[in-house]
């Protein structure tokens, strides 16, 4: 009897793997891995990230994988979740969904086919067929603000932001927290644009912020503009998603990068495998999944060895972003000397360190 | 020899339907190069675009359920047209909708009451007129134009829905993300096909073109509306009161288009969220145009509309074209269909040029 129930038992959890094998085994049958993305494609940012992480995927597995994307797809509205149920019944046995806005319904999705995997990013929903992905975008944030603090001259970093949402509040808190390492009068101004992708508004953001006294800028939205204003006005910008270096040669003088590709990879091929399993990945500058793009010629010598130093302190675990003691806004002590916040109080995170200049939600 | 049009006496018929055909050849043509140019099989291409779509229940479903705020707001947004009242903002009074009925649902959720699902509809319902009250308000008042105030209206309303899902209304256990908790089942709209997403909005979305039908073409209202728009001078001449035909008009238009807002949130989304609105307020005024501000046209066109989304995400899925081939499709349809429509009004003669009437033998 026990035996037979084992036996049962193991031949209903191979078949999955043993639906998997012909397709991996043999190039005519290619295993197939969906992506949706939540803007075009364009020339950067953090779309055209992922784009590059499929192209990795396709050019690491070759003729085992076929993937075919959607861009553009709302994160609003009844869009996504159709989408998403056109890549499962297409016959993908991976999808990945790549943005925030995803998470419900890729939720719906994956309930309804639990034979698909899905791979949510930066959400904290899971279920056994559905996993989250996502990186500390902060720890390439604290580089940043290392590099700011030594390049102000006016004491004033300008923030174009999207939503004051926790991904958003931890880079701008990263920032000055590491500025204020170099050089403790560091201030930081925010504008919000209430979008993630209007070159128009951030662009006009970074020009008040300019004209407010900001002498370097940056900003958590997927488009180029605030890079290309700086470089107009002859202040100093950092860039992010992509190397932005190109749309600014003089005054750019780095970009926080996102790679997705090993992840990618792996995660494929684990399904191909039958080794896939759900569980939350939250990778970083260890990882690789977070970078700094390459240096400006302008960031001097000696800055550049306390960014590596830094990075090299915060890859070991020595170094932690969010370490106390830190003051909010009103003053009060949030994180105590000696402690550190958790990866939960990290994710929820809700409030400005003091020295930003903003108001939250 | 050159093309010349030339305006008719008055509309031909038989073009009224010979235009869309024109139009669905001359696109099918066009779509067909482009296809062929990308090296893509146009045949297969066009079954993916066009029949792909509707060959499941399930795609008939999303078909049903994309029309459904199209076909709802644009219906409104064509009455009002008749009556030369534009409103512009019907994406504004959708959200507004949404915010109402979804208050409600966020209140009262969970408790399994009976009135909870009509009281929700009747909220987004009231709070798309009360939005497209202002506009009305002001017209007649102070004869502020309704094109700008409903457009900026607009904007307001979502700057609304932002600061609730950013504040008061956020969902706790939501790691501060903008979004409310998940509506609980008995504030989620029944589903008329299991399995699938359609539901029962799509049944107020079909109610109104019949009712809108008899609206415009057998009540006097219908006619006072018609009359205002096309003839203002006969209409004052007749008593018409004009102000009252723009309160009619943005009171029904918003509050369709706040009926299509509070069936999305509680039919697919089961919340809200910084944006609820992927443009259909602004999608539908192309569609109620596309149907030539005639609902039983309006029904065609919001499925057409509905289609070419499904079928452009069938391209981008099954061919890996990329999400401007469909954007190009998209346009070209509906450039071929707006410009056989001139053939309605105006008849297309070859004349003689001045050049060739001269000279022999160069065709």
């Amino acid at each position: 009897m026990t035996t037979t129930r084992r036996s049962l038992l193991q031949a209903s959890l191979a078949l999955p793997a043993a639906a998997m094998l012909p397709r991996a085994a043999g190039a005519a049958a290619p295993f197939n891995v969906g992506f949706v993305y939540v803007a075009p494609i364009g020339d950067a940012g953090w779309t055209f990230q992922h784009e590059l992480g499929r192209k990795a995927l396709v050019a690491a597995l070759g003729d085992s994988v076929k993937t075919s994307f959607v861009e553009n797809v709302p994160e609003e509205g009844a869009d996504a979740e159709r989408v998403i149920r056109k890549l499962a019944t297409d016959g993908n046995g991976l999808i990945f969904t790549t943005s925030f806005g995803f998470m419900e319904p890729t939720l719906k999705v994956a309930k309804q086919f639990p034979k698909v995997k899905f791979e949510h990013c930066t959400g904290y929903k899971r279920a056994a067929n559905l996993a989250t992905y996502s990186a500390r975008f902060y720890e390439g944030r604290y580089l940043t603000g290392l590099i700011a603090g030594r390049m102000t001259k006016s004491n004033v970093i300008g923030y174009v932001a999207a939503f004051p949402i926790p991904e958003v509040v931890q880079g701008i808190n990263a920032v000055l927290l590491a500025a204020r390492t170099v050089n403790p009068n560091v201030t930081i101004k925010v504008v919000f644009v209430s979008s993630w992708f209007d070159p128009g508004k951030e662009r006009a953001a970074a020009d008040t912020l300019i004209s407010q006294g900001a002498d370097v800028v940056m900003h958590h939205t997927d488009s180029s503009a605030v890079v290309q204003g700086a470089e107009e006005k002859g202040v100093w910008s950092f860039g992010y998603d992509s190397d932005m270096l190109r749309f600014g040669p003089k005054t750019n003088l780095t970009s926080v990068t996102m790679h997705w590709g090993d992840y990618y990879i792996e995660r494929t091929k684990a399904a191909i495998a039958g080794t896939w399993k759900s569980g939350d990945v939250w990778g970083g500058l260890k990882t690789g999944m977070v970078k700094l793009g390459p240096l400006n010629a302008a960031v001097p010598d000696a800055v550049k060895a306390e960014v590596a130093a830094v990075q090299a302190k915060i890859e070991a675990g020595t170094l932690v972003p969010f370490a106390g003691p830190i003051k909010d806004q009103k003053g009060a002590m949030k994180v105590a000397a000696g402690k550190s916040l958790s990866d939960g109080e990290i994710l929820g995170m809700d409030w400005f360190a003091e020295g930003v200049q903003g108001k939250l939600g | 020899m050159r093309l010349s049009l030339e305006a008719r006496a008055k509309p031909a018929r038989i073009m009224v339907w010979a235009s869309p055909l024109i139009a669905a050849v001359g696109s099918i043509i066009g779509v067909s190069i482009l296809f062929a140019v990308l090296g893509r099989d146009p045949l297969a291409a066009l079954n993916i675009l066009f029949v792909a779509p509707l060959e499941t229940i399930d795609g008939l479903a999303e078909l049903g359920l994309k029309a459904t705020p199209l076909l709802l707001c644009a219906i409104g947004i064509a009455v009002g047209c008749r009556a030369e009242v534009w409103n512009i903002g019907a994406e504004g009074q959708f959200t507004i909708g949404a915010i109402c009925g979804g208050g409600v649902a966020l209140a009262f959720g969970g408790n399994d009451s009976w009135w909870l699902l009509p009281v929700m509809l009747l909220a987004g319902i009231a709070g798309g007129m009360a939005w497209a009250a202002i506009p009305a308000f002001l017209k007649t008042r102070f004869n502020a134009h309704e094109i700008l105030t409903t457009l900026m209206l607009t904007y307001v309303s979502i700057q609304l829905l932002g600061y609730l899902v950013h504040g008061p209304w956020k969902d706790p256990q939501g790691y501060s993300f903008p979004q409310t908790r998940q509506f609980e089942a008995d504030a989620l709209l029944p589903m008329l096909i299991e399995g699938t997403r359609l539901h029962i909005g799509v049944v107020f979305a079909l109610a109104s073109v019949p009712l809108g039908s008899i609206l415009l073409g057998r009540t006097m209202l219908g006619f006072q509306i018609r009359t205002v728009g096309a003839a203002p001078a006969a209409a004052r001449y007749a008593g018409f009161s004009r102000n009252r035909i723009v309160w009619v008009c943005l009171l029904l238009s918003g509050g369709m288009a706040g009926l299509a807002g509070i069936c999305e949130v509680a039919g697919p989304d089961g919340q809200l969220t910084p944006v609820i609105s992927p443009g259909y307020g602004f999608a539908a005024i192309i569609v109620a145009f596309l149907g030539r501000l005639n609902p039983i046209g309006i029904l065609f066109s919001s499925a057409l509309m509905a289609l070419l989304y499904l079928g452009g995400e069938g391209l981008q899925v099954s061919m890996q074209l990329p999400i401007a081939v469909t954007g190009t499709i998209q346009g070209m349809l509906l450039f071929f269909l707006l410009a056989a429509d001139v053939l309605i009004n105006y008849r297309v003669r070859l004349k003689p040029s001045r050049a060739a009437a001269g000279a022999t033998g160069h065709a």
